[in-house]
């Protein structure tokens, strides 16, 4: 009896041992995603991201483990396990985990954590964020010009800055192109419910919305189009095989090379805690291709992608009228401040609706 | 050939308690199954998901917080189910608990409040208003089915959504946190108003030990008490129950207030001593998945004891195996569901004696 428990505890040792030789060898990253990887959406996106850092970096890093469908209010202990189980550096995707990754960040120093689209740091969190926003100037652009109706059905989640100012961009891109259009906005308080999120786009294809758009992660909107012969954008992700006749372009997120980068920098020692808002320019946001469309609305589609991308046009040039007709920039500025982005709760001027308080 | 059900002439102990433990061998052989299915090792699916959780006293403390909520809500239901009432709003109690409770800790952030007293009443006062909250919000369905009755699960159901769209509500509006970027979160809470971890650096707060305590007290009503003699009379025998003389719309009020009192407790638990703020979602589902707690507990409170801890085992067992084997986070809700549908087969089975007949019908 003596000699299997002696046996079975050199087991274990010699177990561990070798677990922590492999760690010293490779750096073992992790995800926390608050959809399921199926959704085709937000979280599918993140995990692109994974996959894509894990064949970039090959050898190097083993970027295997994730934890998927996690509820914001049960968050904490799923990144507590996920920084017990050994990994490295743990990318938490969804603005609920914040508190929660600063909690678990404080009780394991040596982890790295990185947050997505909050604010709150640590010397061991990062955040990350991408300008949505700057895909959405496109998109307002595109359906100003496609729109027969003037009417563009916009279905939202939440009412968090980064909704307000997709709305508030897409609006100033539309107006560029149709001052006469209108967006419609229905909020159906969810990330993604594909019944719901059906349920509003056929109320807005009802209403006369001959163009859809949705700041929420499922493709049924999209579907919801294509069935009734409308155009749609695509939302995270890349639609194109749920609605090939009415994709016009999709607003996707690209985390591919930045959790490369960031892992790239843990392994070489010089991972520091940062905060990183990138767009069209440095790819996080990248437009999936302009189809459905004639060329000459192509041609505009791509030159105002590669302005953005160069920093000549600003979704948010000055001045910036609010509903009021108030102008929210700084005197002399020539575009908004970050901040003001950042924590975006008023609509531009010609958004007809009155945000949810 | 023909599958009939017949009752068994007498109920037997040992055949109820063995009926649940059965179901759950079932349960592991056909997930077991389902796992070799997929072309991964049955055994160390099975040292993940059961084994390592229960040998490590982080996860042991993790599946401790984990089951406490889901005690003390269906400890709460058994109440309303076994006096034949349907509570399927738990949910809303346990957010209006929350909430209220919550606020009490909003308002008294960065001292405000406890220039006479101190601090040393905050927590208690907290406690006793989450509870207030979730019987409160109980006394709806539970008035509008005394008085005028409308059906409680209905009334009950429905009241969850209008909860969880008020927390929402005030969270993005007057209970937001004013640095908070606009964002939909309170401030978090002070220590004078989140429960005390026990050990350090673990997740075992204070709140988690009313499950026991709740369940300890729940089972002695039950079996002692007349209360709990009359709970029972109303719901299996409504008619005699009324000629013995019991009142059963103050019973139906009664228990539905414990019930809700309970939810309500778990609720201002779960933010006080867990999340350490408000959030406009503050239950993952606590309330729903409690209704399966109960029922898997067979409706005794030391049965829910077991069912909750059995539970939350596999909540982290499933995300352990999600972490180490690379699992489907999807595994865990369905091995969830094929361990309800066997401890009610199993329920069926030690009640009810199956007997196939040839042929046509007899």
């Amino acid at each position: 009896m003596r000699t299997l428990f002696t046996a079975a505890a050199v087991a274990a040792l010699s177990l561990a041992a070798a677990g922590g030789a492999e760690a010293a060898g490779k750096v073992k990253a992790c995800w926390v995603y608050t959809g399921p990887v199926g959704d085709f959406g937000y979280s599918y996106q993140h995990d692109q991201g994974r996959l894509a850092a894990a064949k970039a970096l090959g050898d190097k890093v083993d970027a295997t483990t994730f934890l998927e469908n996690i509820p914001d209010s049960d968050s904490e202990r799923a990144i507590e396990q996920l920084a017990r189980s050994g990994c490295n550096i743990v990318f938490t995707t969804s603005f609920g985990f914040m508190d929660p990754t600063l909690k678990v960040a404080k009780k394991f120093p040596k982890v790295m954590f990185e947050h997505a689209t909050g604010y709150k740091r640590n010397p061991n969190m990062s955040t990350y964020a991408a300008k949505f926003y700057e895909g959405r100037y496109v998109m307002g652009q595109i359906a100003g010009k496609m729109t027969k109706t003037n009417t563009i059905g916009y279905i939202v989640s939440f009412p968090i800055p980064e909704v307000i100012s997709g709305i508030n961009a897409f609006e100033r891109g539309m107006q560029t192109t149709n001052p006469n259009a209108k967006i419609k906005i229905v909020w159906v308080n969810t990330w993604f419910d594909p019944g719901k999120e059906a349920d509003a786009a056929k109320a807005l294809l009802a209403q006369g919305a001959d163009i859809l758009t949705q700041h929420t992660d499922s493709a049924a909107p999209l579907q919801e189009a294509e069935k009734a012969g409308k155009l749609g954008f695509g939302q995270s992700s890349d639609m194109m095989k749920f609605a090939p006749k009415a994709q016009l372009t999709a607003n996707t997120d690209n985390w591919g090379p930045y959790y490369t980068q960031r892992i790239q920098a843990l392994i070489d020692g010089k991972w520091k805690s940062e905060d990183t808002w990138d767009g069209i320019g440095k790819n996080m946001v990248v437009m999936a291709p302009f189809a459905n469309m004639p060329d000459d609305v192509k041609a505009a589609a791509v030159k105002t992608t590669a302005d953005i991308a160069s920093g000549a046009l600003q979704p948010f040039a000055c001045p910036v009228l609010d509903q009021d007709g108030k102008d929210r920039c700084k005197p002399g500025a020539k575009t908004l401040e970050d901040g003001d982005v950042l924590g975006m709760n008023w609509y531009v001027k010609g958004v007809d609706d009155k945000i949810p308080q | 050939m023909r599958l009939d059900l017949d009752a068994r002439p007498q109920r037997s102990t040992l055949r109820e308690i063995l009926a649940p433990v059965g179901a759950l061998i079932v349960a592991i052989l056909i997930g077991g199954v389902v796992i070799a299915l997929m072309g991964r090792s049955t055994i160390e699916a099975f040292d993940v998901y059961f084994v390592e959780p229960l040998s490590q006293s982080y996860s042991l403390q993790a599946i401790a917080v984990k089951a406490a909520p889901l005690i003390l809500i269906a400890v709460g239901l058994a109440f309303c189910y076994r006096a034949n009432l349907w509570n399927i709003g738990a949910e809303g109690q346990f957010i209006a608990g929350g909430a209220l409770g919550g606020w009490l800790g909003l308002v008294t952030h960065d001292g405000a409040f406890q220039g006479v007293l101190g601090s040393w009443w905050i927590l208690p006062a907290m406690m006793i208003l989450g509870a207030l909250g979730g019987l409160l919000y109980a006394m709806i369905p539970a008035l509008l089915r005394v008085w005028l009755n409308v059906s409680e699960i209905l009334s009950s159901l429905m009241l969850v959504y209008v909860a969880q769209l008020a927390l929402d509500w005030l969270v993005r509006g007057p209970w937001k946190d004013p640095e908070g970027h606009n964002l939909p979160v309170s401030v978090n809470l002070d220590p004078e108003a989140t429960l005390p971890i026990l050990f350090d650096g673990g997740s075992l707060h204070l709140g988690v030990l009313l499950a026991p305590l709740v369940a300890i007290v729940a089972a002695i009503v039950f079996s002692k008490t007349l209360f709990g003699y009359q709970v029972r009379l109303v719901g299996s025998a409504p008619k005699a129950a009324r000629f013995g003389g019991f009142n059963d719309r103050t019973i139906a009020i009664a228990a539905f207030a414990i019930s809700g009192g309970l939810a309500g407790l778990a609720g201002v638990a779960e933010v006080s001593g867990r999340i350490g703020q408000l959030l406009p979602s503050i239950s993952p589902g606590y309330g729903f998945s409690a209704i399966i707690v109960a029922f898997l507990g067979r409706l005794s409170p030391v049965g829910i004891f077991i069912a909750g801890l059995v539970l939350a085992l596999t909540f982290v067992g499933g995300e352990d195996a999600q972490i180490a084997m690379h699992l489907p986070g999807d595994l865990t809700l369905a091995f969830q569901g094929v361990l309800l549908i066997c401890v009610l087969a199993a329920d069926v089975l030690a009640r009810y004696r199956l007997r196939f007949t040839m042929g046509a019908r007899s």
